[in-house]
């Protein structure tokens, strides 16, 4: 399963709020303390993978904030720029200018440009082979698969020109399911689960890039054995938490029904998650790993929290 | 807990409003809160209510367990509520923003003549703006709302928006495109296929253009472009109409999040956005918030309790409780368990007070939606979220 960090270019995506972010700045802390060159790349412009990592914001240009782990953001007129300069020879910034401004407005309203030079830049990394893996914090399930369409969709519309042979060689990059694979993030409830499965269909139809693991993110830890559970429902029957109070001589029933509560809770919230990720699994490929991460109760972002996520995914991935 | 009782509820809000816009960052119900208040005011007010949802995912469709809708309205039948145990004074009805259709349909209203809206819709590069490629959602979102509310159907749209790249990305939508449409160079962009006269001042960047995307696309390009300007004054005065209806007294907006600090964060910053567009906040909702007794210190000390004299409690219940408590090292186990558990809660608990209290201070508007015991699934549980947030029997 360790197979995971030895492909070359991973997209992470999911719903909003499931934890996306964290995810991919995990896999990228975890890939680089195995002793990989791993650049992290931000897509999504609600993430912030450098924030994650607690280190200051980077840009276009990739910056090492741990090392071997390096972090950039997408930016799609740079990436032109640097398309250009790379591939036309277009020597200065001032003649660059007014054409990237005209190509910003070109791909404002005829998008796809917008995502060719995003997927190109990241294809392009992965041709120049400087990084042993490159992450992408992607966009939301409701948006990667226009992304990753995107080189489909242009090889399709262009029939000719420097663009129909560049895209060529990102499909085949990304069609690799030993280089390329999409990650997908969800949360044990229903909508981020619903979206996961959705995602991993449309993946298929849509795209060239092919589905490498799912990331069950804020799975809440299992509480009780079954004998557990028998007494834990004895505890919380009728007149048990007065009982209990009494046991413990100074404490409140309220107190105590509390504390019951929580537990239940806890229960409650695992069951339901559990069905959500049995039906996860039911829908998929057996084949492809589901990595548990645990629910943090602490604080939930930030660099510890990134190194907690690492930490459940390295024992999930193994090796 | 006791939900507080919001200040705007759900039958002023009618009486109010025409428009409610559901914002809010992604994965915090947004959703599910927006179709819980059109549920609840089709059930306390004999209006007639949309919930419109412009998402790509079909979420709401999940929610109201409303097969196949799209962008024609359906209604949520009447049997749905009496299922609920609820009886519907109103209508609920419900669809799904669908992108392609609707700029077909703005094409169609637009063009000129027929002739051009059908060269347009056949242009390839029209073809994968709306259908293949990301990002068309967020203007033909408040145009779809637009024309639904100008047609006059409704008492009540209820629209849910969706994850945009920044915060108020679909308030800015339409200016943009007006933006668009009234800019220079867009003319300047299309000149050569008007003329097939190139200027000097724009020789470059055809070479460029045409090394990268060669001719032929290129000229798929300008006449989208070509065909797309002739639609200039339809467009740029809908948009504008648009912007106006989103700032109309008739129109508030619904800020909802979780308690968790980076999607609280996220609706400090819509809110805030709000207020700079002078945009009327109707309510602010914290979804999935933790009971107010796991942030009690006299629970606390219980659970303490529970962690520490765990053996000396279990043991005095296996000699009063009955058999299924009779096993004083299982219990002792299951009660340390439950201590830690609660003492897991009670961090989380004590961070959303906190966030709540200093949310509550600076918004009039708050309302709290309990962690609901399962997944709302159902009619019944869209409502019981509606009783949180407006504090009033469903």
């Amino acid at each position: 399963m360790s197979g995971l960090l030895d492909r070359k270019l991973l997209f992470v995506t999911g719903k909003g709020g499931v934890g996306k972010t964290t995810v991919a700045a995990a896999l990228g802390l975890l890939a680089s303390e195995r002793g990989k060159r791993v650049l992290v790349c931000e897509v999504d412009p609600k993430g912030d993978v450098a924030g994650a990592l607690e280190a200051e914001a980077s840009g276009f240009v990739p910056r090492e904030v741990a090392p071997g782990l390096f972090v950039m953001e997408m930016d799609t007129e740079a990436s032109l720029r640097e398309y250009l300069r790379l591939n036309l020879r277009v020597p200065t910034v001032g003649r660059i200018g007014p054409v990237a401004r005209a190509f910003d407005f070109v791909a404002s309203a005829a998008p796809g440009v917008r995502e060719i030079l995003t997927v190109g830049k990241l294809c392009y990394e992965v041709r120049e082979g400087r990084y042993d893996l490159v992450v992408v914090d992607a966009a939301t399930t409701g948006t990667i698969v226009g992304q990753l369409a995107a080189p489909v969709g242009i090889n399709e519309l262009v029939k000719v020109g420097a663009v129909r042979s560049q895209t060529r060689w990102m499909l085949d990059i990304l069609d690799d399911r030993a280089t390329t694979g999409v990650c997908i993030v969800t949360t044990p409830e229903e909508m981020p689960v619903n979206e996961a499965m959705d995602l991993a269909a449309r993946l298929e139809s849509e795209t060239a890039v092919h589905l490498a693991a799912l990331v069950a993110n804020r799975v809440m830890p299992e509480l009780f054995s079954r004998s557990e559970q028998e007494v834990f429902d004895a505890l919380s029957g009728a007149g048990r938490p007065a009982a209990l109070a009494s046991a413990l001589g100074d404490a409140g029933d309220a107190a105590v029904s509390a504390v019951l509560d929580a537990a239940e809770l806890a229960v409650r919230i695992r069951r339901s998650g559990a069905a959500h990720l049995e039906r996860l699994r039911d829908a998929l490929d057996r084949s492809l790993p589901l990595l548990y991460v645990p629910y943090l109760f602490g604080r939930a972002h930030g660099v510890r929290a990134v190194r907690r996520v690492a930490e459940s995914l390295a024992e999930e991935l193994g090796g | 807990m006791t939900p507080r009782r919001a200040p705007s509820p759900v039958d002023e809000l009618v009486a109010s409003r025409e428009i409610v816009v559901a914002c809010g960052p992604g994965g915090v119900g947004k959703t599910t809160t927006a179709a819980a208040l059109g549920a609840t005011a089709a059930v306390r007010s004999g209006a007639k209510v949309l919930v419109l949802t412009v998402d790509p995912a079909r979420r709401l469709a999940d929610a109201l367990r409303v097969e196949g809708i799209g962008n024609t309205a359906s209604r949520v039948p009447a049997a749905a509520f009496t299922a609920a145990g609820a009886r519907a004074k109103g209508e609920l009805w419900a669809a799904m923003l669908d992108t392609k259709q609707s700029w077909d349909a703005l094409v169609r209203r637009h063009a000129p003549d027929r002739a051009t809206a059908d060269q347009i819709l056949a242009n390839p590069l029209y073809q994968n703006v709306t259908g293949r490629f990301a990002q068309s959602h967020e203007y033909i979102a408040m145009e779809r709302l637009y024309e639904i509310h100008a047609e006059g159907e409704y008492d009540l749209v209820v629209v849910d928006t969706p994850p945009t790249r920044n915060a108020l990305d679909f308030l800015d939508a339409p200016q943009r495109m007006a933006e668009f449409f009234a800019s220079g160079l867009l003319r300047w962009l299309v000149a050569p296929s008007r003329s097939r006269l190139v200027s000097i001042a724009s020789r470059p960047f055809y070479q460029i253009a045409d090394r990268i995307l060669g001719t032929q696309f290129l000229g798929d390009v300008a006449e989208f472009f070509l065909l797309f300007q002739s639609m200039y004054d339809g467009f740029v005065t809908r948009a504008r109409a648009v912007s106006a209806l989103m700032r109309d007294p008739r129109t508030t907006f619904m800020v909802v999040t979780t308690l968790e600090a980076v999607p609280a964060l996220e609706a400090r910053q819509f809110v805030a956005a709000l207020g700079e567009r002078r945009l009327h906040l109707g309510l602010l909702v914290a979804n999935k918030v933790l009971p107010a007794s796991f942030s009690d210190p006299d629970a606390a000390a219980v659970a303490e309790s529970f962690e520490s004299r765990a053996h000396e409690v279990a043991g005095v219940l296996a000699r009063g409780e009955g058999p299924e408590l009779a096993d004083a090292t299982l219990v002792a186990q299951v009660l340390q368990e439950v201590g830690r558990s609660f003492a897991n809660f009670e961090r989380v608990a004590r961070r959303e007070a906190e966030l709540l209290a200093s949310m509550s201070r600076s918004h009039e508007v708050t309302a709290t939606v309990p962690h609901l015991r399962g997944d709302v699934v159902d009619l019944s549980g869209l409502l019981e979220i509606g009783r949180h947030v407006f504090g009033a029997p469903g």
